[in-house]
């Protein structure tokens, strides 16, 4: 299935890996959205599970969309990546999927993403004119005070020593237990 | 049958009115009818809701507090549970609400969001729902059972018993 679309595509295929049994390939922007019309229409891929983003922050460019594709018929999953910059857009997959419609709204709400071509790119969770976008890595846990009189405010939380977080680097188990971080 | 020896007293024993008639203050009659006719407003917001519901089903049965008309308008209840997670999206909407519901009124915030955020310290949560409106009874627990539910809805009438009803509304027409 890689070798399919890595024919098809070529360069515009920037990576692909395959880790227990889960194929995953990454795409340039400037083609991601054809890549993913043939999924859907050369490879069967009719079901769009899921759609997310990563922030990778210091690294360039910074963000990375992800699209968990799923076949209904013969339960086959691919995983496409799409690395983005800062300053560009996503062309939305809402005329391959309609489903993509809330799934592209969060990633913008959480996530300051731009989709091209959304019919109604509004934020999903939080409230229109809320200033800032959650999910990014320089956002803090506790969050920040914002306020829109008469329909929401947000305060910081207190973390009294917290968060209380496991730790993904650690070698044994009782070092990765939940402890505080001390960001309060 | 009236008694054989009138008194002059107010106070006299007359059994023909026995039993119909209670000397009381005028704070513990109105009281007394308060606490045993709480009509709760229950802004259900997350899984204390589940337990709220439960409270009030045939097991626990709140209608043995008199607490068991719940009310979806704000214009006739007189006890807000705030039962589960308030999101600062929800929050003035919670308020909202509170402000809809005539005096007198109280509150109970049910479970450790309500009471404090919970385990949510995060940015869309309130921490606690007394930050936009007065607390009377925090009930701890995630979600709390119905029992503790039950003991914080008789603490509350333990503490309306108390209240100086007459005087607090003396007060309010003097405002008005």
């Amino acid at each position: 299935m890689i070798d399919a679309i890595q024919n098809m595509f070529g360069d515009a295929v920037l990576g692909s890996q395959i880790f227990r049994g889960e194929d995953t390939i990454s795409v340039s922007l400037e083609r991601a959205h054809e890549l993913l019309a043939y999924c859907h229409g050369e490879l069967g891929f009719n079901f769009l599970v899921d759609v997310c983003s990563i922030d990778h922050e210091s690294s360039d460019p910074r963000f990375e969309m992800v699209y968990e594709l799923a076949s209904i018929d013969d339960s086959q999953h691919l995983r496409v990546k799409v690395p983005v910059a800062e300053d560009q857009s996503v062309q939305s997959v809402i005329d391959i999927w309609r489903t993509a419609d809330w799934h592209e709204r969060e990633v913008y709400d959480m996530m300051g993403i731009k989709f091209d071509g959304h019919p109604n790119l509004k934020r999903i969770l939080m409230w229109e004119g809320y200033p800032f976008h959650p999910l990014r890595k320089e956002f803090p846990l506790a969050g920040k005070p914002s306020e829109m009189p008469d329909v929401a405010f947000t305060g910081v939380a207190p973390m009294e020593g917290g968060p209380f977080v496991t730790c993904s680097t650690a070698t044994d188990t009782v070092s990765g237990e939940p402890r505080a971080k001390g960001e309060s | 049958m009236v008694s054989p020896t009138p008194q002059t007293s107010d106070y006299a024993y007359d059994s023909k009115i026995e039993g119909n008639v209670t000397f009381t203050q005028l704070d513990a009659a109105i009281n007394w009818m308060r606490k045993n006719s709480l009509w709760p407003m229950p802004m259900g917001l997350a899984c204390c809701a589940i337990e709220l519901m439960g409270t009030a089903a045939s097991r626990y049965d709140i209608s043995r507090f008199g607490a068991e008309v719940m009310r979806f308008s704000p214009r006739q209840a007189d006890v807000m549970i705030v039962a589960g997670t308030v999101t600062y999206k929800m929050a003035l909407a919670v308020k909202r609400v509170w402000d809809q519901m005539p005096e007198p009124k109280w509150c109970i915030a049910m479970g450790a969001c309500a009471s404090s955020g919970g385990m949510y310290r995060s940015y869309a949560t309130l921490q606690g729902i007394d930050q936009l409106i007065p607390v009377d009874v925090y009930i701890s627990g995630c979600p709390p059972r119905p029992e503790a539910l039950l003991e914080g809805l008789m603490r509350l009438q333990a503490k309306i018993e108390k209240e100086e009803s007459v005087s607090n509304l003396k007060k309010s027409t003097d405002q008005a």
